[in-house]
């Protein structure tokens, strides 16, 4: 076996050829799985962990504050003891709530956003499964999240709760189409919808830069769009702590509102991910052509340091305008969608398919 | 079979609910509780009910002498605390006819604009906070805490200050503090362009609030909405130009006046007023004329039986001083007219029909400050 950090097939099949040697099929794949399991748990735990504490950092510095410093060297450790914090608070529980859907609701929010996890490629060769259509699955499961947040928000006995779910659910229903048809103009330049084709496709130039004007359009909308699904930023209309005091997760305490958290931050870091992969080209390096020793230089960093480097670099752009923006009112949020994103979606798509269709591309 | 058909059928869509916005709540500053009926998100009429901090400043005047009642108007709107003791100073200065001496009405007026900035730069934190804009927050008091500074450098106390007394100033200002405020006009001039980069410039905003609770001219006079609220419906209210006192007939400062009433024009009134203060403050700060801090005053304070009444211009509007004195120490009755319970009272009209983050983002114009409705 040849380990490389530049390529992880050789690596991942070896474990494979090794389990099945030795265990009968159903034994190799249910450990496969396990394992699997496991170290998207364990990423899961980390990058939360560190987003939480990111965020933090990036909002004390457009505050004129800094933020976590004391514990550990650059407050590093405040997120792990806020996370103690949380797992040893009391489990308030509301009375007249409806106790199965109020219990359930966190776990179909995570639920939702670990399953969207799975089909991420990090590296070459390192994902967990590589579906041929893995762009409409990340779709379809992200979108689950909203019937949890839905369901909080029913069963939660609390006016509050119940507006911002209902803020969520209109909300998530519309943008959920800009996501969707903003991606639907790469998959047209890409020709596929296997995220590790759709990488491959840009070893030669990022699909921001190769698809002209139509891909940097898109970029602009899914980045507003995917905002909008993750509850965020200006479009934080289902928390709305000025006006809701916390939305939908008002009743929830301790490690329930823990998973909420969580997952709102885990969102966040799969739809910049998403714009990472498939605009910004994912785990590939950053090329120009005729520059030999450039990109010699550029191929030398690993491919997982481009893809985390691109994510955190669209993560903090959406930092970056949820402390700038105040937030929009629920019909403006609508009309935002409905009026303005998908018309220009859809003749950005049109676009982009006359492009493709004539060869304009480079 | 008949009455069951004549059942009053609730159309879903016509039903109201209620939620309570208070007495803890994010949006309303403070322990007011806003009773609100919605159909779905629109506010169909909204009850304020007043009077969880209640301290009945007004009935403990009537036991405390006119000095100690200064301390008291500290705490009704703490935000314009000089301004609200300067209403009481002016009103036992009227009725006993005392002359104060001229370095005091310059130092008073100056310290008096001082606070007037210092209050909308935490209005204008706390309305980009309401309408979900969390870094205005953080500019707001940062610039706010320079003022604070000269305040505790001169007068000893941050927020809570009774610097005036019946006849003058308790003590007289820092030899830094003509330095100091010059230095803070400079700095503020530049940081109040940052405001208008990050919140008065930004098109969500301006949508979110143009058009937004609209207040006519004659509803903000038959409310008796004052202040920048009030100026901004087009009711010239501004005391300081209608009735004058300390210097401000010496200072060459406009009245800001609007038209439309609605939220974003309550903005830009604050907006354009912490200028005009800045203008006014230019103007004096290098003619405060040398001399004593205090008029000389009679050691126990009895005002002449009968009534007075003294209107100065809050941050928020229009504070008058009611007092009926039975010749004693201290006084028969006492009233205040608080420009916050006026201003609160045009809540209702204004909202209705408006989404709940509108609710919001009106509350947060009007800027009440709770302690001052309650007293």
């Amino acid at each position: 076996m040849n380990f490389s950090i530049y390529d992880f097939t050789s690596f991942t099949q070896w474990i494979d050829k090794f389990l099945y040697d030795n265990l009968p099929a159903f034994w190799a794949v249910t450990v496969e799985m396990v394992i699997i399991g496991l170290l998207v748990l364990l990423f899961y735990a980390l990058v939360g962990l560190f987003l939480v504490y990111a965020e933090r950092k990036v909002c004390a510095f457009m505050q004129n504050r800094i933020g976590p410093n004391r514990v550990g060297p650059y407050g590093f450790f405040q997120t792990i003891a806020d996370l103690f914090k949380l797992l040893m608070k009391e489990l308030v529980y509301i009375k007249n709530a409806d106790k199965l859907l109020f219990n359930i609701a966190p776990f179909i929010v995570i639920i939702a956003s670990f399953m969207a996890i799975a089909a991420i490629p990090f590296a070459k060769g390192l994902h967990a499964i590589d579906f041929d259509i893995g762009v409409l699955y990340v779709i379809a499961v992200s979108s689950l999240g909203v019937i949890g947040i839905l369901l909080a928000g029913w069963s939660s006995n609390n006016k509050y709760s119940l507006i911002g779910a209902m803020r969520s659910g209109a909300q998530i229903v519309s943008y959920e189409l800009s996501v969707g048809l903003s991606l639907v103009t790469i998959i047209i330049l890409a020709g596929t919808m296997q995220f590790s084709a759709i990488v491959e496709g840009q070893a030669n130039g990022w699909f921001i830069f190769k698809g002209h004007i139509p891909a940097f359009i898109a970029f602009i909308i899914f980045l507003i769009a995917s905002t909008a699904e993750t509850n965020r930023g200006p479009f934080d209309l289902a928390e709305a702590e000025s006006e809701l005091t916390a939305g939908f997760h008002t009743e929830y305490s301790g490690i329930k509102f823990a998973f909420f958290f969580l997952a709102e931050y885990m969102n966040m870091f799969i739809v910049a991910s998403i714009a990472a992969t498939v605009f910004l080209g994912g785990w590939m390096p950053f090329h120009v052509g005729g520059w030999e020793g450039f990109n010699h230089i550029m191929d030398f960093i690993p491919p997982f340091v481009w893809y985390i480097g691109k994510t955190f670099f669209v993560i903090w752009v959406m930092m970056w305008f949820k402390w700038t923006f105040p937030r929009l009112r629920i019909d403006q949020l609508l009309t935002l969608e409905w009026k303005y994103l998908l018309p220009i979606n859809l003749v950005n798509i049109l676009i982009m398919a006359f492009i493709v269709l004539m060869g304009w591309h480079f | 079979m008949k009455e069951i058909i004549n059942l009053p059928v609730k159309n879903v869509e016509e039903e109201e609910y209620h939620i309570n916005m208070g007495p803890q709540h994010p949006s309303t500053h403070g322990v007011l509780r806003l009773v609100v009926s919605l159909q779905g998100e629109i506010v169909k009429n909204l009850k304020p009910h007043c009077g969880y901090i209640h301290r009945g400043i007004e009935k403990m005047c009537e036991k405390d002498t006119y000095p100690q009642i200064i301390h008291l108007t500290d705490r009704m709107d703490y935000l314009s605390a000089h301004i609200n003791n300067h209403a009481v100073c002016l009103l036992v200065e009227n009725a006993l006819e005392v002359e104060v001496p001229e370095r005091v009405k310059y130092i008073r007026t100056i310290v008096d604009e001082l606070n007037r900035i210092a209050s909308h730069q935490l209005w204008w934190c706390s309305f980009g906070m309401d309408l979900g804009g969390l870094t205005c927050y953080f500019y707001g008091l940062r610039d706010r805490e320079k003022i604070l500074d000269i305040f505790e450098e001169s007068f000893g106390s941050r927020l809570l200050h009774s610097y005036y007394i019946p006849g003058g100033l308790m003590m007289d200002i820092h030899p830094n503090f003509q330095q100091r405020v010059k230095d803070f006009i400079k700095y503020f001039r530049k940081k109040i362009k940052d405001y208008d980069k990050i919140l008065s410039g930004n098109i969500i905003m301006h949508e979110r609030t143009r058009g937004v609770g609209v207040l006519s001219k004659e509803d903000a006079i038959s409310y008796g909405v004052t202040g920048p609220s009030g100026r901004a419906s087009g009711f010239s209210c501004d005391v300081r130009k209608h009735h004058p006192y300390g210097v401000y007939e010496k200072a060459d400062f406009k009245e800001i006046l609007g038209t439309a009433g609605d939220t974003l024009t309550r903005y830009n009134m604050r907006m354009l007023e912490m200028r005009e203060s800045m203008k006014i403050i230019e103007q004096l700060i290098d003619n405060i004329p040398a001399g004593d801090h205090a008029a000389k005053m009679k050691a126990v304070i009895k005002l002449p039986a009968g009534e007075y009444y003294q209107r100065v211009e809050a941050a928020r509007g229009e504070l008058g001083v009611y007092v009926v004195s039975d010749g004693n120490k201290s006084p028969y009755r006492m009233k205040f007219r608080s420009p916050n319970f006026s201003n609160l009272s045009a809540l209702d009209h204004m909202s209705r029909g408006c989404k709940i983050a509108d609710l919001v983002a009106i509350g947060g114009s009007l800027d009440y400050v709770i302690p001052d409705i309650d007293r």
